[in-house]
């Protein structure tokens, strides 16, 4: 079986068969979540913590509700007001909540890598709900499965990412996904909000939007991190919706059955344009929410699987940790 | 005490030779060189072939006295030195308080000469606090001993305080250091921006930010007429502004740091953070572009930039962990390296790590030639090990090269005719 990974850190370490096995079982997942009984045992007697470093909401509830639909146990630890004012390293927190015998850790930092530094560290499985400007797997796995579902494949499709790519973990995850599947991938912003370098991962770079939006089949926008800019990146806010905000005079440029996709939360007026938003003929967004669960719970089913073959063999041998 | 070194492979860095002799060091001298057999009353050493060179001048050492003495004292740098060849360190400021005044100069070389094995000189501050506001008492603190002001990695912003202080350096013929990174382009830097930077979702720093910083410190250069020497220059596009600087006939050289030499950017790999460095390592072109301009003598110096960490400060997110890296031990194999790639020959070597940091500086060291220092290290350019960082007398143990291969083992050092080293001890 495709998916032998111990934490899903980040899209760069997956295959594009343990992208597939991921989707396939999340689409299974979909079906059970429309339901009225919603619930599997798939996770029963398994400890989930939650731990935020950075506030979110809809990340939290999605992962939350993921985890008691497949009957674990799930805590919410509020980090970012609490022991981290206090003081306390990151490995230290992560040590106390070891001790505390979770089988899977959602964890969401600031800081790009500390997600894979607290997984060397603990002896659950980790699952990476967003750290820095590094990686956000579970976004791009439930982007590449709302495309899936909309498009009937994930492979030789025109997708453009537009918007703040600098400072967005949710564009390299997708970048990376898309890539791996056989994409041609768009990025469109302004250069100031596009990372060095990033044509070398085998993408094409536009910072005139109409022209990147030719042909799309996809088109993703990305929020304006308003928290991440320390200014200066753009003149206005206003400039920036005229020049990349998406209405309908620019999505005529992408193909008339062209989907468009935002990760949330979106700020309308800014980055979209609020009727585009809601087209339910062109808008898949509250799809990419519902996708979320069904995603982030086949992630962890798997990761719960290899977690339990993982300490199966170590009793075995007798090595158990 | 004399004593006799017979049959070494002798390293010269100014004839660029190496021949195999003997050496005799007599009352902190090298007293003759040559085919002679030993003095009546000397120790004698045999050396069966190995290279005797010149002992490492290693420019820009960070001990953590004042101040920080958890993680680097002058006893332990002072052993870490011996035991990797290096006979003279030259500290840094960069210390907490700074070294800006003669009272804590004159301190620090009272607690230097007590407690370690190898000479100790240090540089001063330029600016007071290194906050770049005004300029330190830089008459008083060279005659209290300062061999070069700098403010390290507080780069100076106001032109105008640091052409004053240029100005002033002048007049007393001091050596002012730079440390050539644009300070805007590269707040908040962790690596060089680029590819692998927008991969690890890391805030990068563009080489320009170093050319800028030359640029600008050349021009202030040219205006002032000071003595200048840029401490670190990693990017090949820096280069050319260099040459021509060093063409028109500025009094300039420069430096490069043993880890820009030896890593790239690729190490850090998946956030590994005894890789994290101030600049942050470079991509592989810029490093072998510098490795060039080693070999031509376009950079002069190459030195250590040892920068003790604890391992608080490294086990932290890579944005936050602490720059530097331990490199007193790992300075020569690390250069071994660089021999056995073919990229350097042993007295290009210790030409870049001896005898040009001596020479910019105005010190005796870094020669292989009768009547100079007996300061001379003995080693093992072939011989294997695992680095292991708990074995490292660095009272930090951050260093990038644990648990690698390396080659070329020091196994004896002398500091003025005296064995301060010797292998297995």
């Amino acid at each position: 079986m495709a998916f032998r990974a111990r934490h899903l850190l980040g899209i760069e370490h997956l295959t594009p068969e343990d992208i597939r096995t991921v989707l396939d079982l999340a689409d299974r997942y979909v079906d059970l979540n429309r339901r009225t009984v919603k619930r599997t045992d798939a996770l029963a007697g398994m400890t989930q913590i939650n731990m935020f470093f950075e506030n979110s909401t809809r990340t939290q509830a999605s992962f939350e509700l993921a985890g008691k639909r497949l009957g674990a146990d799930v805590m919410n630890m509020a980090v970012a007001q609490s022991s981290v004012k206090k003081g306390e390293t990151l490995i230290d927190t992560a040590l106390t909540l070891n001790a505390m015998h979770p089988d899977l850790l959602v964890v969401r930092h600031p800081n790009s890598g500390a997600v894979n530094l607290l997984a060397e560290k603990v002896n659950c499985a980790v699952l990476n709900a967003g750290d820095g400007k590094h990686e956000h797997p579970t976004q791009a796995l439930l982007d590449a499965l709302t495309i899936r579902r909309a498009k009937g494949r994930i492979q030789r499709l025109t997708v453009a990412i537009c918007g703040d790519i600098a400072h967005s973990r949710v564009a390299r995850s997708n970048l990376l996904l898309l890539g791996k599947m056989e994409n041609r991938v768009r990025l469109i912003g302004p250069p100031t909000l596009m990372p060095a370098g990033v044509a070398e991962f085998g993408c094409e770079v536009f910072d005139d939007m109409r022209a990147g939006l030719d042909g799309a089949d996809v088109v993703m926008m990305l929020r304006l991190q308003k928290e991440r800019m320390d200014g200066g990146f753009i003149p206005s806010e206003r400039e920036y919706f005229h020049r990349y905000g998406l209405d309908a005079e620019k999505l005529a440029f992408a193909k008339p059955d062209a989907i468009v996709m935002h990760p949330g939360p979106m700020n309308r007026g800014v980055e979209i344009d609020g009727t585009i938003a809601d087209d339910i003929n062109r808008s898949v967004i509250q799809e990419q929410v519902e996708m979320g669960v069904a995603v982030r719970m086949a992630c962890m089913d798997l990761l719960a699987q290899n977690l339990r073959a993982d300490r199966g063999r170590q009793a075995t041998e007798g090595t158990y940790v | 005490m004399t004593i006799f070194l017979e049959n070494a492979r002798l390293i010269d860095p100014e004839a660029q030779t190496q021949t195999l002799g003997n050496v005799i060091l007599d009352n902190g001298l090298i007293a003759a060189i040559g085919e002679m057999s030993a003095p009546a009353d000397a120790q004698v050493i045999e050396c069966h072939g190995k290279c005797l060179a010149p002992g490492i001048v290693d420019m820009g050492v960070k001990i953590g006295e004042p101040g920080e003495r958890h993680r680097e004292s002058f006893r332990s740098a002072g052993l870490a030195a011996a035991a990797g060849g290096v006979t003279t360190i030259i500290a840094r400021p960069d210390t907490n308080p700074a070294i800006d005044t003669p009272e804590v100069l004159e301190f620090v070389t009272r607690r230097a000469a007590e407690s370690a094995p190898v000479h100790i000189r240090h540089m001063a501050a330029l600016t007071k606090g290194r906050e770049g506001r005004e300029m330190t008492e830089i008459g008083f603190l060279l005659d209290a001993g300062a061999v070069a002001f700098t403010d390290f990695d507080h780069v100076v912003t106001d032109t105008k305080v640091l052409s004053r202080a240029l100005a002033y350096a002048r007049s007393l013929g001091a050596l002012v250091i730079g440390h050539p990174q644009d300070p805007g382009l590269s707040k908040g830097a962790a690596v060089t921006s680029g590819k692998f930077a927008s991969l690890r979702g890391l805030p990068g720093v563009s080489p320009m930010a170093e050319r800028m910083g030359l640029d600008r410190d050349l021009a202030l250069i040219e205006m002032t007429g000071a003595r200048y020497h840029a401490d670190q220059i990693t990017c090949a596009r820096t280069l050319p502004a260099l040459e021509r600087a060093k063409k028109n006939g500025l009094d300039v050289t420069a430096g490069v740091s043993i880890h820009h030499l030896t890593l790239n950017e690729f190490d850090v790999g998946d956030y590994r953070t005894f890789f994290k460095l101030t600049p942050p390592l470079r991509a592989e072109e810029d490093r072998l572009a510098v490795l060039d301009a080693v070999a031509s003598g376009l950079i002069d110096v190459i030195c250590s930039m040892h920068t003790p960490a604890d391992e608080e400060s490294k086990r932290l997110p890579y944005e936050e962990a602490a720059a530097g890296a331990v490199a007193l031990e790992t300075f020569l194999p690390a250069a071994m390296r660089l021999y056995h790639a073919g990229a350097l020959t042993l007295p290009q070597l210790f030409r870049a790590m001896a005898l040009n940091p001596a020479k910019r500086l105005g010190l005796p060291q870094g020669r292989l030639a009768e009547g100079a220092p007996a300061d001379l290290v003995l080693f093992d350019p072939d011989a294997p090990f695992l680095l292991d960082r708990f074995k490292l007398h660095s009272k930090s143990k951050n260093t990038p090269f644990d648990g690698q291969r390396m080659e070329g083992k020091v196994l004896a050092t002398f500091v003025a005719g005296v064995q301060v080293y010797r292998a297995g001890e």
